[in-house]
């Protein structure tokens, strides 16, 4: 099976990246695994709340895996094509087991069964959690299993490398990519028959984020420029709960919610009181009373909505100079504390304060993309993928794949909690066979059958930029001060809430940005460990992913999960209306909410032009299986829209079988279709 | 925060962090830099304004920012190891005021309390050091290769749950999984030595790291890495290969090389029981050794 020619090239190595390596070496095909970091430090580490799958106990109380993908496609606002994330949760408790398998300390029931918490946007619960470190628990598990396989030579590790770009070849096919050393600064071409890209998100374009310092899309920024698509760049995930910091705003995991966590404010604006003096009656559990039915556990964008404007725009933030809300932990008892040990240690040594016995203030932060690079799949016949096919996970690129993080694929318009650790993992996984498969299509132009001068050719390249930009004149541009200002204007123009004239002024001030960054010199010109000029690089590669975002967001007009623009905002309806006129204002809801539908249920995709700038183009969602619904989650006054809507999809369906019986009954549809009933899932 | 930038140090308002001293405007750090692998040393100052929430990765991203010393010469940003910066990925560990701990959680405030005068960072001293406060820390990841930290499974197809397991036994085993490889402990022990190894002349890159890693494995293996043999054994399918591990910790630079000072647990930053791991693979080796003289 193996045959020592083939050669592929993974590029970071957090969850997906490991999956990827573990499964290739698995299936005999050596990998070389690049790095900006030591694998067991990338930023996989900072997950904290665990990992969705369907399990034992609450298929029990009705769940099962098509649940799990209504959930996850719900929250994402139904944004992402449905036969991957189909495939994903049916993947869910086989990559559960395989991760306790090898090791993984999951929590544990009296019995010795994996315990499980609940997480937002879901009813039941689904998330396998090991203390609030699962992220860095799982990380560890393939972490060890890579370096198990490092020691029989299938895997080598390339740590401190960062990527420079894929090698194409004449026909625009990958055959491998540039690298520089980040020690010895040497650069060097990695022939590949395949290059698998898992770099995670883009924080770093935000300044300050839940990220860690490799999350600057750099490689991703790379692959764009080289011609890849990016999709769905606007989509970034706000994270409700995060504490701040000079360096980075550190997260508050949703398993505190989901542990029984409350978060709220008090009634007085800026009640100086301690909190624990201030009765029940005066304190405002906002999301408990506007979303009765998930309470704490509404979607993080919908929490990261309602804690922004009770802060912004009703003046109830407990600070005045300082926007944030209470995340209140102090009732619970010690044993659900105790399964938060490791964010109650991090909140503790940053703040000083005890989470345990005070309140923690907490207040949003930028955390994940979901967009990224585009990729391609193939449906099986019953809807989900068909694994092994060459083209699961592959970018418009052949032999470039993205995997983790960095693809666009799983998450549309906004991401389930504990969704991510799954779906980082699965698509490691699934690319795995994909590659194989490619590489059997390559006889004749592996690698290794490639002219020399082709690598020789990028390497030069890649070389000349880099000896140019250590040669760049004194008295530029400095680095650092243009990358604060990239994070200020991107989180003002482009996180919870989004106004037409701010982002396109931002546009504006990012273009301006990146001439001046054309003009950076650097402090540090010389040839050994410069974090100088590679931070520079990365810095010039942010640009081109922040227009995405930016164009992207600009271009949509409406609200869509994290995307948010009040002047095409679709508020429920007030409860104490008269009936007649509430049902007349949820028959104009449903019109809108399916004309909004109709042109815009669609992702958004970003091609770089000759000068440039994005062009951005729509690709049509597949959601062949479960039909788009209004996305309420139970909010107060919202029933009615719940009501007409299902009237309508009754009559709908109704009609639809007229028309069959009428046409001798070959019906295409898929039996397990849901019909987009509200309120029928969970 | 989102509302927040990064300059602007009033939207976060002022924490209290338990102390009352009015914090000064303005504090000096004071910098050991090395230029490269066997380069001489020196000090370098800074002047850095304190804004509120600082801790040390901000001081050294205002020191890149600054490139210039408090005397007004310019000068190179500072190179540096960071991702994470909340202390879960140990890459940021160096030597605060001669204290071994990360940087991220190092805060500006706290450190300014317990000395006015200035912060001091220093690379960590039991590793060589690749530039300024980067040091190689390739032989600790390479103990964890030597002790066979992993659980050996036949493979990744669906075979089913893991092991069922107790929670007396996950409350065991999750601490010693928190382990991030951060060299803490190794820094502070008196039996870990630095071990750094030239290139020669003509020597191939395979040849070097061969000859590195015959180095690497001839000395202490440290508190980490024996904890994680204790992890892995304790594991139900782990400890099917518990007398390979063990035997690992009886080779050259195993668990006979501890001196017991205990300074590992005192300085681990996930407050792991090193030396609890260290007397429970004492005695494990202890047995092991005896049931294979009477196996014989």
């Amino acid at each position: 099976m193996h045959m020592a020619k083939e050669r592929v090239l993974i590029v970071g190595g957090g969850l997906a990246g490991l999956a990827a390596a573990m499964q290739l070496a698995e299936q005999g095909i050596p990998v070389d695994l690049m790095s900006l970091t030591p694998v067991k430090r990338s930023h996989s580490v900072c997950a904290q709340g665990g990992i969705n799958s369907v399990n034992d106990l609450t298929r029990q109380q009705g769940d099962n895996e098509w649940l799990h993908f209504d959930d996850t496609v719900y929250g994402g606002d139904f944004l992402q094509h449905q036969p991957p994330v189909k495939e994903m949760t049916e993947w869910g408790p086989k990559i559960i087991n395989l991760m306790d398998r090898l090791g993984v300390p999951f929590n544990r029931t009296p019995e010795g069964y994996r315990d499980q918490r609940r997480f937002g946007g879901t009813l039941f619960k689904r998330t396998a959690f090991a203390g609030a470190t699962t992220g860095q628990q799982l990380l560890y598990a393939l972490d060890e299993q890579v370096r198990r396989w490092e020691t029989t030579g299938m895997i080598k590790k390339y740590e401190f490398w960062d990527f420079l770009g894929p090698i194409l070849d004449d026909d625009g096919t990958c055959r491998g990519a540039v690298a520089q050393d980040l020690v010895t600064m040497e650069i060097k071409a990695f022939p590949a028959d395949a290059v698998v890209v898992a770099t995670g998100g883009c924080g770093l374009i935000f300044g300050r984020s839940t990220m860690s310092m490799a999350c600057t899309g750099s490689a991703v920024s790379r692959c764009y420029r080289a011609g890849a698509k990016y999709g769905n760049g606007e989509f970034i995930q706000v994270h409700p709960t995060a504490i701040p910091g000079a360096d980075k705003l550190r997260l508050m995991s949703e398993s505190a919610r989901g542990e029984g966590g409350r978060v709220w404010v008090p009634r007085k604006p800026q009640d100086p009181r301690d909190p624990l003096t201030i009765p029940e009656a005066e304190r405002y559990y906002f999301l408990e009373e506007r979303y009765p039915k998930y309470k704490n556990l509404v979607p993080r964008d919908i929490a990261t909505r309602e804690i922004f404007s009770i802060c912004t725009e009703d003046g109830l933030s407990v600070e005045k100079d300082r926007l944030c809300v209470y995340l209140d932990l102090t009732h619970l008892p010690m044993a659900s504390l105790n399964k938060l040990g490791g964010i109650l240690d991090i909140y503790e040594k940053f703040q000083g304060v005890d989470p345990r016995k005070v309140p923690m203030k907490i207040f949003p932060a930028v955390h994940y993309s979901m967009g990224g690079l585009w990729v391609d799949y193939e449906k099986s016949a019953t809807g989900g993928l068909k694994l092994g096919s060459y083209k699961n996970q592959v970018t418009n690129i052949p032999g470039l794949y993205a995997i983790g993080e960095c693809d666009y694929q799983y998450h549309g318009a906004n991401r389930l909690g504990a969704n991510s650790l799954l779906s980082c993992i699965f698509s490691g996984l699934v690319v795995a066979p994909t590659v194989q498969t490619w590489i059997g299509m390559q006889k004749g132009k592996l690698a290794a059958d490639q002219p020399v001068s082709l690598y020789e050719g990028a390497k030069k390249r890649h070389q000349a930029e880099h000896d140019a930009l250590l040669k760049r004149p004194g008295g530029g541009e400095n680095p650092y001060l243009i990358h604060q200002e990239l994070g200020n204007v991107m989180t003002k123009a482009a996180t919870v809430v989004r106004h037409n004239n701010v982002l396109r002024d931002a546009y504006a001030t990012v273009q301006t940005l990146e001439a001046r960054a054309s003009r950076c010199s650097l402090s540090d010109t010389g040839n050994w460990t410069n974090q100088n000029v590679v931070f520079t690089k990365a810095l010039v590669d942010m640009f081109a992913i922040a227009k995405c975002i930016l164009k992207g967001a600009l271009l949509r007009d409406e609200c869509r999960g994290a995307h948010y623009k009040p002047e095409f905002a679709m508020p429920g309806i007030d409860a104490s209306a008269a009936p007649a006129e509430r049902r007349r204002l949820a028959e104009e809801w449903v019109d809108r909410f399916e004309a909004s539908t109709k042109k815009w249920l669609r992702s958004t995709i970003a091609t770089l032009s000759a000068n440039g700038e994005p062009t951005i183009s729509y690709e049509d969602v597949d959601t062949s299986l479960i039909t788009p619904r209004p996305r309420l989650y139970g909010l107060v006054g919202a029933d009615v829209i719940e009501e007409v809507w299902n009237e309508r999809q009754k009559a709908k369906a109704a009609a639809a079988k007229e028309a069959s019986n009428g046409t001798n009954g070959t019906n295409g549809t898929h039996t397990e279709k849901t019909g987009g009933a509200l309120s029928s899932a969970s | 925060m989102i509302q927040a930038n990064s300059h602007d140090d009033s939207a976060h308002g002022s924490h209290d962090h338990g102390e009352h001293h009015a914090p000064p405007a303005q504090f000096a750090v004071r910098v050991l830099r090395q230029d490269a692998p066997g380069a001489p040393s020196y000090w370098e100052r800074h002047t850095i304004t304190r804004e509120n929430d600082m801790n040390v990765i901000s001081v050294l991203q205002r020191i890149a920012a600054q490139s210039e010393t408090a005397d007004g010469d310019k000068t190179t940003p500072v190179a540096w190891d960071c991702n994470c910066l909340e202390e879960v990925c140990g890459a940021c560990t160096m030597l605060v005021n001669g204290k071994t701990r990360q940087a991220c959680s190092a805060l500006v405030d706290k450190l300014l309390a317990e000395n006015p005068e200035e912060i001091e960072l220093r690379p960590m001293s039991k590793f060589p050091v690749v530039r300024d406060l980067m040091v190689n820390r390739s032989r600790l990841f390479r103990a964890l290769q030597k002790v066979q930290a992993w659980i050996p499974v036949d493979g990744y197809y669906d075979m089913g749950s893991g092991p069922r397991v107790s929670p007396a036994n996950q409350e065991q085993a999750y601490p010693l999984s928190e382990c991030m490889s951060c060299g803490c402990c190794l820094e502070a022990c008196p039996q870990f030595t630095k071990i750094e190894l030239k290139k020669q002349e003509g020597e191939t890159d395979e040849a070097f790291k061969a000859r590195e890693q015959a180095a690497f494995d001839r000395g202490f293996v440290g508190a980490h890495a024996i904890s994680q043999v204790m992890l892995f054994n304790n594991h139900p399918t782990g400890a099917m290969n518990a007398p390979a591990r063990l035997e690992a910790l009886m080779a050259e630079g195993g668990i006979q090389d501890c001196g017991n000072a205990q300074n590992c647990v005192a300085v681990c930053p996930k407050k792991i029981p090193l030396t609890t791991s260290i007397g429970r693979a004492g005695r494990a080796t202890t047995v092991h050794a005896i049931k294979k003289f009477f196996d014989r």
